[in-house]
C-alpha cells in the first residue's frame, strides 16, 4: 500500500536530513519526497510517498511526529486530494518521428520545451498513472534522460492541512 | 524575554544559561576551540569535573541525572573530543536520560572544509539525540540552550546536543533569557485520555492473572509510589525490567524480579500465563520479550507511556493509554479496583518457592561466588547507590540486590555499554554525596575507563568499584560455552593486571579479597576509608548467569545454568 504524507516543517537548515535519516534509519521506503516553501516562509512542506501497510504509516507518522522540526503530519487520502507530478522526458527523435511523438504529447497535454536536430523534451504534468503511460508510449522513440519530481498534493477544498 | 543583563561574550551568556538552568556541576574536558569557555568558567560557581576521557564525561553526566533526576551536562572540544562523547549520547538515549551535551566547534567561516579537529557532530549524532543544534548566530544562543534543557527533560528525557562554533562563543551579545520556549512541532503529551483509563480499569476488574510491567518510564516520571498503590489495590504481581528497577520495593511481596533473559523464572512463567499485562514505561525490549510472537500470547496488553511511538511498536497494544506515567496512574488509581486474583497469587507465590533465583555455594574451599558479593554489599549497606558496567556481574547485581528505593540502580540498559560504570558513578556520587556509591565492575569493563582513577582522586570522589574479576569477559564466555562448544575465542583475560597496584598507582585505595571470608571486611573497610577505592574480588571463574532464555526462544523456555563445583 502506498500513502501520501503532507509534513509541515520548520524551514530551516538540516530538516531534510532529518527525516530521510529517520526514514532509512527505520528501514521505511519511500517512493518519493519533494520539499518547498509554503505560504509561511518560515515553514516547508514535505510530500512524502511511502509504501507499507497501516502499521507502518503509524509508525511513520509517530517517528515523523517526534522530530521536533515536524510541526504536523497529514496522511492524505486520494479521494479527498489533488496531487500532481511534473516530468521531463528527453526523446530520441528526428524529422521522420517529430510529428508522431508532437500528436502523444497532445494527447496527453504535454508541451515540447525543447527540439535539437536528434532529439526533443516533453514536459508533462499529471498525476502518477498518467506520467507513467506518457512514458510507455514514448520509450519506443528512446527515451534519452528523464527527470521526474514526485508528487506534490493539496486536499480539496477550503480546509487545508496546515499547521 | 526577561530585562537584558547586558553585553558579554557568547562564552560568558553560556554559562549565565547554565547557571538559570540551575546546573552547578557539569563534566568535560578542555581543548582549543573551548578556550573562552573554560577561561568562562574559571571564575564561576560551576563545579567543573574534570575526566580524563570524554566518553566518562558523558556518562557521568548521565550518572548525574540517574542518581538525582535533574539534566546531566557534559562538554568536549571539536573532534575527538565530540565523537569521544558518542557512546555517552548514544547510550542517554537508547535509555532515555536527560542529558544536554555541548561541544565546541572550528569557527563557522571554517566549518565544512575540513578544518583542523573538525567533525559534523551534529550530523553524527542526529539519529542518538532527542534534538541537536549547530548554533550559527551569538545571539540565539540563550535560545537554543533554554530550548535544549527543555526538550532534554520534558516528554520521553533524551540527549541533546549544542555545538558551538568558536567565533559564536567571543562574540559580545545583548543578554536576553527567555521566560518560555516556544516550539510549534514540540507538544508532549502528558494528561492520559480518561476514557482509555477507565477501560482500563474495566480490564483490571475483570482480570484473573493480572502482571504490572514496569520500566525506566515509572522512574522518570517519579511514579513509584503511585505504582506501588495501584499494585496493591488492585493485588497484582510486579515485574521491572533493568532500567526500572527500584521503581517498585524488590523485598515487596508482590514484587516478582527482572523479565526476560536473565529474569528471574517466576516473573517470565507469570507473564507468559497473564490474561493482563499492565505495561508502565517500558518499550518490550528483545531482551525482555524473547520470542515475540509468543510474549504474554492470551494477554490484553494495557500500554501506559509518554512517547506513542512506542504503542505497538514491537508488541500489539489493545489499550494504549499516552502521557505521563505518574498522572495515569493517579488517575488509575481512582477507578480501578481489586483484580480476580487470589488463585493467581497462589500461583505465584508457588513458583516462587519452586523456581526462586538461587546459586550454589562451593561445598569445599573458599572460593568467592559472585552473587555472595552482590549480598554482602546489601548487607553491609542496603541504601547504597549501585551503578552498573556490562556483563555477568550486572546481571547478578539486578538480580540479588533487591532495590527499594528509585535511583538506587543505575546501569546501561539499552545499549549495554561495557565501561558505563564507572563515569556514571562518579556521576551518582555527586550528585548524591551522602549516598554511599558502588560500581558493581567486571574485570573486563573497568579497564574500558580506569583512567577515571585519575579523575576520583584529584576530585575526591569516594566511590567504590567491586571489581567481579573472572579472568574472563564473563558474558561472552557464557555465551561460548553454551552456543559455541567452549571455544574460549578471546575472552580469556587472565592475570592480565593487578587492580590493587593499579588503583594505589592512581593514588586510590587498593583491596583484594580472594577468599569468601575476606568479602564483607573488605567492603567494610571500603565503606569506612571514605576514598576512592577498588576492590579486586578474585571470584569463581566460569559462574554462569542463571537462569537464561536462549536468544530467540519464548520467554518461559528458561533454563537453570548454576554451576555446582
Ligand atoms: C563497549 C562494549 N564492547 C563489547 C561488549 C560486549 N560484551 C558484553 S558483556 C562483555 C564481557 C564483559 O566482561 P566483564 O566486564 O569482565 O564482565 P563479566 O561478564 O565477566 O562479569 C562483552 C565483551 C559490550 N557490551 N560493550
Ligand atoms: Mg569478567
Amino acid at each position: 500500500m502506498r500513502h501520501t504524507l503532507s509534513v509541515l516543517v520548520e524551514n530551516k537548515h538540516g530538516v531534510l536530513t532529518r527525516v530521510a535519516g529517520m526514514f532509512s534509519r527505520r528501514g521505511y521506503n519511500i517512493d518519493s519526497l519533494t520539499v518547498g516553501v509554503t505560504e509561511d516562509p518560515t515553514i516547508s512542506r514535505m510530500t512524502i510517498v511511502v509504501r507499507g501497510d497501516d502499521d507502518v504509516l503509524e509508525q511513520v507518522t509517530k517517528q515523523l511526529n517526534k522530530l521536533i522540526d515536524v510541526i504536523r503530519v497529514t496522511d492524505l487520502k486520494s479521494e479527498e486530494t489533488v496531487e500532481r507530478e511534473l516530468a521531463l522526458f528527453k526523446v530520441s527523435s528526428d524529422v521522420s518521428n517529430r510529428s508522431e511523438i508532437m500528436q502523444i504529447a497532445d494527447i496527453f497535454r504535454a508541451r515540447i520545451i525543447d527540439v535539437a536536430p536528434r532529439s526533443m523534451i516533453i514536459e508533462v504534468t499529471g498525476d502518477e498513472s498518467k506520467i507513467d503511460a506518457i512514458e510507455q508510449l514514448l520509450r519506443p522513440f528512446g527515451i534519452r534522460e528523464m527527470v521526474r519530481t514526485g508528487k506534490v498534493a493539496l486536499r480539496r477544498g477550503a480546509k487545508g492541512v496546515s499547521s | 524575554m526577561t530585562e537584558s543583563t547586558g553585553k558579554m561574550t557568547g562564552a560568558r551568556a553560556l554559562i549565565e544559561c547554565l547557571y538559570r538552568e540551575g546546573v552547578d556541576t557539569i563534566f568535560g574536558y578542555p581543548g582549543g576551540v573551548l578556550l573562552p569557555i573554560y577561561d568562562a568558567l574559571y571564575d564561576s560557581d560551576i563545579r567543573h569535573v574534570l575526566v580524563r576521557h570524554e566518553q566518562a564525561a558523558a556518562h557521568a553526566a548521565e550518572g548525574y541525572a540517574r542518581a538525582t533526576g535533574k539534566t546531566g551536562v557534559c562538554i568536549a572540544t571539536s573532534g575527538p573530543g565530540a565523537t569521544n562523547l558518542v557512546t555517552g549520547i548514544a547510550n542517554a538515549y537508547m535509555d532515555s536520560i536527560p542529558m544536554v551535551a555541548f561541544t565546541g566547534q572550528v569557527p563557522s567561516s571554517l566549518i565544512g572544509n575540513d578544518a583542523f579537529q573538525e567533525a559534523n557532530i551534529t550530523g553524527i549524532t542526529m539519529p542518538i539525540t532527542k534534538h541537536n543544534y549547530l548554533v550559527q548566530d551569538a545571539k540565539e544562543l540563550p535560545r537554543i540552550i533554554k530550548e535544549a534543557f527543555h526538550i532534554a527533560s520534558t516528554g520521553r528525557p533524551g540527549p541533546v546536543l549544542v555545538d558551538l562554533p568558536k567565533d559564536i562563543t567571543t562574540e559580545e551579545i545583548e543578554f536576553y533569557y527567555p521566560d518560555k520556549v516556544e516550539l510549534r512541532g514540540y507538544n508532549p503529551t502528558y494528561r492520559g485520555n480518561l476514557q482509555q483509563i477507565k477501560k482500563a480499569a474495566a480490564e483490571i476488574k475483570n482480570s484473573e492473572n493480572p502482571v504490572i510491567y514496569a520500566g525506566g518510564g515509572v522512574i522518570s516520571s517519579d511514579a513509584a509510589g503511585e505504582l506501588k498503590e495501584l499494585a496493591e489495590k488492585i493485588q497484582a504481581p510486579v515485574t521491572t525490567t533493568l532500567t526500572g528497577m527500584g521503581g517498585f520495593p524488590g523485598n515487596h511481596s508482590l514484587f516478582i524480579g527482572m523479565p526476560g533473559m536473565h529474569g528471574s523464572k517466576y516473573a517470565n512463567y507469570a507473564i507468559q500465563e497473564s490474561d493482563l499485562i499492565i505495561a508502565v514505561g517500558v518499550r518490550f525490549d528483545d531482551r525482555v520479550t524473547g520470542k515475540l510472537k509468543s510474549f504474554a500470547a492470551n494477554a490484553k496488553i494495557i500500554h501506559i507511556d509518554i512517547d506513542p511511538a512506542e504503542i505497538s511498536k514491537n508488541v500489539k497494544v489493545d489499550i494504549p493509554i499516552v502521557g505521563d506515567a505518574k498522572g495515569i496512574l493517579t488517575n488509575l488509581l481512582k477507578y480501578a479496583e481489586k483484580s480476580q486474583s487470589e488463585e493467581w497469587l497462589k500461583k505465584i507465590e508457588y513458583w516462587k518457592k519452586q523456581y526462586p533465583l538461587h546459586y550454589i555455594e562451593p561445598a569445599t574451599g573458599d572460593g568467592i561466588k559472585p552473587q555472595y558479593i552482590i549480598e554482602q554489599i546489601k548487607e553491609a549497606c542496603e541504601d547504597a547507590i549501585i551503578v552498573t558496567e556490562v556483563g555477568q556481574h550486572q546481571m547478578w547485581a539486578a538480580q540479588y540486590f533487591r532495590y527499594k528505593e528509585p535511583r538506587t540502580f543505575i546501569s546501561s540498559g539499552g545499549l549495554g555499554t561495557m565501561g558505563y560504570g564507572f563515569p556514571a558513578s562518579i556521576g551518582a556520587k555527586l550528585g548524591k554525596p551522602d549516598k554511599v556509591v558502588f560500581d558493581i565492575s567486571g574485570d573486563g569493563s573497568f579497564q574500558m575507563n580506569s583512567q577515571e582513577l585519575a579523575t576520583v582522586v584529584q576530585e575526591n570522589v569516594p566511590v567504590i568499584i567491586a571489581i567481579f574479576n573472572n579472568g574472563y569477559l564473563g558474558m561472552v564466555r557464557q555465551w561460548q560455552e553454551l552456543f559455541f562448544d567452549r571455544r574460549y575465542s578471546s575472552t580469556c583475560i587472565q592475570d592480565s593486571v593487578d587492580f590493587v597496584k593499579l588503583a594505589e598507582a592512581y593514588g586510590a585505595l587498593g583491596l583484594r579479597a580472594t577468599k569468601r571470608d575476606e568479602v564483607r571486611p573488605a567492603i567494610e573497610e571500603a565503606i569506612k576509608s571514605g576514598r576512592p577505592t577498588v576492590i579486586d574480588f578474585v571470584v569463581e571463574c566460569e559462574e554462569n548467569v542463571s537462569p537464561m532464555v536462549p536468544a530467540g526462544a519464548a520467554i518461559n523456555e528458561i533454563l537453570d545454568l548454576e554451576r555446582k563445583e
